[in-house]
């Protein structure tokens, strides 16, 4: 080893002394308030909210067009209007109620097809095929024809909603469960589970991420595609819903109240998919370490 | 004495082995090849034994760990558990592999232990109990509430350990379960794991690709010969371990072992 054909050069050893700790000063220095107030998320989102109303005031004065663009003050009073009234809510509910009857029909529809999908080569091709077919399609255009089906009323959308949240939720559903990988796939039957206590017990749970984010693209698709379907037919079986509300306004030329509807829409998308939908995240895919953030 | 020594030993070698692979022919499909992994093998395993299913790279010693798992069928020959055929995985062959992402992330290391016993039909107290009592064995007390995504490497093959033998099964297989590890931890959990045989006395099939861990680790090796495996040896080595590695008897072995899968070429490891 001493000769080698690349001569190495001959350096001192050297030592240091090293400092304490204490000499250095503070080591850990508390962030003064705005560092720690610029951290918090939250706050930076207000902050954006309340820049966007201001614009939003101000080019509204400057416009003084009532009847087509009301003021950021005007809206939010037509909002409380509306919610001491009694009318936003009761339509609110008219809508959620719908929505949740076919959200829950599509995912127990789609849950049965990825199961007959992932325990049969037939059932495969048959979701393959059908998810291939009927998710371009948008719900919207198969209206007209539930409409012929099931007449002016709920079950019509709810048709329409199983519609718009089945085929990405068993195409998501099916692709988590095809990612589960093969290890956990042994392990789980070496524990003895077959059949259905295999989906149950190592597959759902495994494919979880991708299943939850199926779950929130066919909330959003169902929430979209149902405020839009209230829109273009309004009133089932005498109750309207949120849609129906904004149309009824526009007709009256209440345009604030319009504003007041749409924001009512934006709020519940966004409760649902930043409260809920974080808060079931939180408890399951990030605990369990399948998901950052 | 002797006459006795003689006499067990002649019981304990006659009775019906534990694990028995009689004729072995396996196979496997890629798309453009049916694949033969292992031609005719055969081996008895008896109660106790640490039994280390050895080769290179290709010669089908994790296929036949599967066929004993029972993922995958011989298209020739069969292989007996307690004198019955093996057909289809079952909680009497608890298996450990090389991967780390065996447990379920979704439970805790506690529940991950314990879920076998629950899926086979055991009380879920007497569940946390035989859960805990193991994790103690595999010193991993103080991280029963942990997630798996939590532990390092190490821990998850140790918590896989834990929860193959908490439900006592027949044999434990175990698959490289330490090629994915730094060497320091690997000593470390060969040196667990002898104590552990030494505690309990389980029945162990142990693949590797390692001379030297099938020496430490082994109590019987069967060298496979490179592809399609067939059996090229049996070898005792239960007089070797970890504290006799430097000794010039278990280089001497160690040789030997290589000599035989490489038929004295010059390879490294």
């Amino acid at each position: 080893m001493s000769q080698t054909r690349f001569p190495l050069p001959l350096r001192p050893e050297v030592e240091f002394d090293v400092k304490a700790p204490k000499e250095l000063g503070d080591v850990a220095k508390p962030l003064s308030f705005f560092e720690k107030l610029a951290a918090n998320g939250a706050v930076r989102h207000g902050v954006i909210l309340i820049v966007v109303a201001l614009i939003w005031e101000i080019y509204a004065r400057y416009l003084d067009r009532p009847l087509s663009f009301p003021t950021f003050l005007d809206t939010l009073e037509a909002l409380r209007d509306g919610f001491a009234s009694g009318v936003i809510p009761a339509r609110l509910s008219v809508t959620l109620q719908t929505l949740v009857i076919g959200y829950f029909i599509g995912l127990t529809i789609a849950a049965v097809l990825t199961t007959v999908a992932v325990t049969s080569r037939i059932g495969t091709d048959l979701l393959s095929t059908f998810t291939a077919m009927f998710n371009p399609l948008p719900a919207i255009a198969l209206l007209p024809l539930a409409l012929l089906w099931f007449g002016l009323g709920r079950p019509s959308l709810v048709f329409v909603i199983v519609h718009s949240v089945l085929w990405a939720v068993a195409l998501n559903m099916h692709s988590g469960f095809l990612s589960v990988s093969e290890t956990l796939r042994m392990a789980g039957r070496t524990f003895g589970l077959k059949g259905l206590r295999f989906v149950f017990g190592i597959l759902i749970p495994a494919a979880f991420p991708a299943i939850l984010a199926g779950l929130k693209i066919g909330w959003a698709f169902a929430w979209r595609t149902l405020i839009a379907a209230e829109l273009v037919f309004g009133v089932s079986s005498g109750q309207g819903g949120l849609g129906w509300y904004i149309f009824e306004k526009r007709n009256t030329l209440d345009t604030a109240s319009v504003f007041a509807g749409l924001l009512t829409v934006m709020a519940v998308g966004l409760i649902i998919e930043a409260v809920i939908f974080r808060l079931i995240e939180a408890k399951t895919v990030r605990r369990w370490g399948m998901q950052r953030g | 004495m002797a006459l006795m020594m003689d006499q067990a030993l002649a019981q304990t070698t006659s009775s019906s082995p534990l694990l028995s692979v009689d004729g072995v022919t396996l196979q496997y499909k890629t798309p453009d090849h049916l694949v033969t992994a292992t031609y005719r093998i055969s081996f008895d395993i008896q109660r106790h034994e640490r039994f280390v299913l050895l080769g290179p790279s290709g010669c089908g010693k994790s296929t036949i760990l599967k066929a004993m798992a029972g993922f995958l069928y011989p298209v020739e020959g069969c292989i007996t558990l307690k004198n019955h055929v093996v057909d289809g995985p079952g909680p009497d062959r608890m298996m450990v592999f090389q991967e780390f992402d065996q447990l379920l992330p979704w439970k805790t290391v506690e529940q991950n232990v314990a879920y076998p016993m629950r899926v086979n039909g055991i009380g879920a107290q007497d569940a946390k109990a035989r859960a805990l009592d193991a994790l103690a064995k595999v010193n991993l007390s103080k991280f029963a509430d942990a997630y798996p995504h939590m532990l390092s490497g190490g821990m998850k093959q140790r918590v896989a350990i834990a929860r193959a033998m908490a439900m006592k099964p027949d044999v434990l297989l175990m698959d490289e379960p330490y090629a994915a590890l730094d060497a320091l931890t690997r000593r470390k959990m060969q040196e667990e794991l002898l104590q552990l045989w030494e505690d309990i006395g389980f029945t162990l099939v142990f693949v590797t690709h390692s001379i030297e861990e099938a020496v430490v680790i082994g109590s019987r090796i069967v060298l496979l010969s490179p592809h399609p495996g067939q059996v090229r040896a049996e070898i005792n080595c239960a007089h070797l371990g970890l504290n006799e590695r430097a000794s010039p008897e278990f280089a001497e072995l160690t040789g030997r072992i290589s000599h035989m899968l490489f038929d004295g070429q010059n390879v490294a490891h």
